[in-house]
């Protein structure tokens, strides 16, 4: 049995019903690799409906794919992008001896550039508003398969948003929690958990902004 | 937790000799709605489900009451949907999808692979948690009105027209959904973690093999379930067009994406019944299972090929067909795996020394209807016969036989078999077995004149119909009488013996598996000492193996030529 020596710290870290620390890390990434194939076939019913519409309706696409902001969707692609790359140091970081203060300085940079994303959001729904590119009588744009495109633009970044949401409060939890208790934050399966849940949020932003933002640009 | 001692006076005399294992852990409140362990969440997801049974069976009672005559007297037209709708709803989401995986999956899956716990059990009870406020929302839709869109939300109607609780009854599903894959990714990783040293995968019980296989599709399918539910919503509450043709959306998507989930939800609720049967079948034939190997390939291939076969339900919705073609193909090629299923259980019986008690009539039971309901979706999955039974009761009987028939079967196969092991108290054989027959009987009473009169014609969804159905209809609802009270009839003789029934000891039937060789009911953390595994399962009659307890009582009787009740 590996369960005679148990640190303090991975005895901080250990839940019901495991008695290694080792086990229960494989089991909790296994159980996070798990809930995000769900996730991704929760966002796929999403991408599935657009690549249909998309191929009935490719020239409204690429119509109203041009009237969405670059600039607001290039520059939340950047923020987290760069907070992937923050939060992807954690896990390594809150093992490694003395960098715990580090992986937690990372986790609040990457809970800001979180909020940072979700502010900018905020002012480009106000402009798409403006803009009158909600579906129904106002609609701006008047081909057939246009409204179609801004129903997914608004399902699938409000969908990702409140995913981000819940990343962020993840994060900070894991911040707080871990400088309550640093032991527990060098031990703890929830690190990795947390850093593999933040990468499935980014990862489907960059194909919300592939499929949202370019069409419609350039060629 | 120490021991309370609230009410032990209320129980028999002898309790101070008797271990009350996990039951005996805490007797408050607070001790079952905050516990963690797996056995105990267990119960308390039986006694949601049992609630919620027994609603979604008096929406039906009313539904089987309106449809004695012919004419639409009893409830109006708009209350017969929204009790049908409620029925469908309650049944497949708070009864059928949950029922085996979350009550049964849940206590023994921990047992039977030697484990302490599930791998996680606080989300083990907030799946629990889930189910209640799904739960809380259909209860509320109940009392608000209900909801007239029939279980499967199709679109348009559901997102613009319905005048009903939509979007409350789509929260309680989607809700509920959340529960079930929470509870899925739980038995996954104890299925892959927490095996007892020597159960490789191919020692595994198939019961284990089922959960593991259903949380698969449970983690796959139930997303794209939420995600159709969240759209009809946004169309709903927002008004953005992407089922509407009016904005160039297609109603169709829907039904694309909500029967992606809810076929893979028929081998949901099935799988999870296959395993009950796998473990039943072996013990009271006294035989290994024949073709174990193959019985795991077959739940395998039945969860994949299961994933490919959704659009048998739109033939008829102006679908390609090309896509037809495919579809009705691989609908024919998933009964492949089923029927070698079924060969399976039958070659179990060839030469083994069969008993009949409760379970293994419920398991006969299971074996019988599901082979109906699955010769009669072959029917359904070819195209020119489909066209003719679209939306008529020969689609409601075979869903019906496959899952209440199947599953139900099943479920209560399981409750008999692994009572003992629950409560530690045995159940009243005689009357358990009588039920047995007359839920056997009842079923086919009330279902086999739904094959006759949708083939006939009788279309689904309506409470009035031609006079000439009315002899269908009226033996329908008479069976009804009967399953019912073959439902009711355990719940009173089950609930007699908590208190009355004979102590069982540990392993009553002398089954193999690895929850019969702790005590019963088992202490809350299963095992005194970690079982190690070095045998393949059902290993009935092993070298040098001598019968025990109940089993032996049987053979004995059987020997003797008497009756042994």
């Amino acid at each position: 049995m590996t369960a005679a020596r148990i640190t303090p710290a991975e005895k901080a870290a250990l839940r019901e019903p495991w008695e290694d620390i080792a086990r229960q890390r494989q089991a909790v990434e296994l159980g996070m690799w798990a809930f995000l194939a769900s996730e991704l076939l929760f966002f796929s019913g999403l991408f599935a409906g657009y690549t249909i519409y998309r191929s009935i309706y490719p020239q409204a696409f690429w119509e109203a794919g041009a009237e969405t902001s670059l600039w607001f969707g290039g520059a939340n692609t950047a923020i987290l992008l760069i907070s992937s790359a923050v939060v992807a140091l954690v896990p390594r970081a809150a093992r490694w001896p003395g960098l715990g203060r580090f992986a937690r300085a990372m986790l609040w940079i990457g809970a800001l550039l979180g909020v940072a994303f979700l502010v900018l959001k905020g002012f480009e729904y106000r402009e798409d508003f403006h803009e009158h590119l909600w579906p129904g009588p106002d609609f701006k744009l008047h081909a057939e398969g246009a409204e179609l495109f801004f129903s997914f633009y608004w399902c699938l970044t409000a969908i990702h948003a409140v995913h981000l949401v819940v990343g962020i409060c993840l994060l900070a939890r894991l911040a707080v929690a871990g400088a309550r208790d640093p032991g527990w934050f060098t031990e703890t399966p929830a690190v990795q958990a947390t850093a593999l849940y933040w990468g499935l949020v980014d990862i489907i932003w960059t194909v919300v902004f592939v499929i949202i933002y370019l069409p419609g640009r350039g060629g | 937790m120490s021991d309370a001692v609230l009410d032990d006076t209320s129980l028999p005399h002898d309790v101070s000799t008797f271990d009350k294992g996990y039951l005996g852990d805490g007797h408050t409140l607070r001790s079952w709605l905050l516990t963690t362990d797996h056995k105990r969440i267990a119960i308390l997801y039986a006694l949601t489900l049992t609630i919620f049974f027994f609603i979604g069976g008096v929406a039906i009672a009313l539904v089987r009451i309106e449809l004695v005559t012919p004419a639409q007297d009893f409830v109006t037209a708009d209350e017969y949907n929204r009790l049908f709708t409620l029925h469908g709803i309650i049944m497949v989401w708070f009864f059928l999808v949950p029922s085996i995986p979350a009550t049964f999956g849940n206590f023994l899956l921990p047992l039977m692979i030697g484990a302490r716990d599930l791998a996680f059990p606080r989300l083990n009870l907030f799946s629990w948690y889930l189910t209640v406020i799904g739960g809380a929302f259909t209860v509320y839709v109940l009392l608000a009105g209900g909801v007239d869109t029939g279980w499967t939300f199709y679109t348009p109607y559901s997102s613009i027209y319905s005048n009903s609780h939509v979007i409350a009854a789509a929260i309680a599903v989607f809700v509920a959904g959340f529960g079930t894959i929470a509870t899925g990714i739980n038995f996954i990783v104890t299925t892959h973690t927490m095996r007892a040293p020597g159960l490789t995968w191919f020692r595994l019980p198939l019961f284990v093999w089922a959960m593991y296989t259903v949380s698969v599709v449970i983690i796959l399918a139930t997303p794209v379930l939420a995600m159709a539910l969240t759209l009809m919503m946004a169309e709903r509450f927002f008004g953005v067009p992407i089922f509407n043709p009016q904005g160039g959306g297609d109603p169709i998507l829907f039904q694309h994406l909500f029967w992606f989930y809810s076929h893979p939800a028929v081998y949901i609720m099935i799988l999870p019944a296959m395993g009950v049967v796998s473990e039943v079948i072996p013990c009271f034939a006294r035989r290994r299972l024949f073709g174990y190997d193959f019985m795991v390939y077959a739940l395998v291939a039945i969860s994949v090929v299961g994933f490919f076969v959704w659009g048998h339900h739109m033939f008829v919705s102006g679908e390609s067909p090309y896509a037809n073609l495919v579809f009705s193909f691989l609908s024919f090629v998933v009964a492949v795996p089923s029927a070698i299923k079924v060969f399976n259980w039958t070659a179990t019986l060839y030469r083994g020394q069969i008993t009949y008690e409760a379970p293994m009539l419920y398991a006969f039971g299971f074996v019988g209807l599901f082979t109906m309901g699955g010769l009669t979706g072959l029917f359904l999955a070819s195209i020119p016969i489909d066209v003719q039974a679209t939306d008529t009761y020969f689609v409601i009987a075979h869903f019906h036989y496959v899952m209440v028939g199947g599953t139900v079967s099943a479920f209560f196969a399981a409750l008999h078999f692994w009572w003992s092991k629950i409560t530690g108290r045995m159940y009243p054989e005689t009357w358990a077995r009588f039920a047995a027959v007359l839920m056997y009987f009842g079923f086919n009473f009330t279902f086999f004149p739904q094959f006759i009169m949708g083939w006939a014609g009788m279309p689904r969804r309506y409470g009035s119909y031609p006079p000439e159905f009315q002899i269908y209809h009226v033996l329908s609802s008479a069976g009804a009488v009967v399953l019912a009270a073959a439902y009711l009839m355990p719940l009173g003789y089950l609930t007699w013996s908590l208190r009355w029934g004979r102590r069982a000891g540990d392993n009553p039937w002398g089954a193999t598996g690895l929850e019969w060789q702790t005590s019963s009911p088992p202490p809350t953390h299963n095992f005194d000492k970690l079982p190690t595994v070095e045998r393949a399962p059902y290993d009935y009659h092993p070298e040098g193996y001598v019968e025990t307890g109940e089993a032996a009582r049987t053979i004995e009787a059987s020997q003797k030529g008497g009756e042994q009740e």
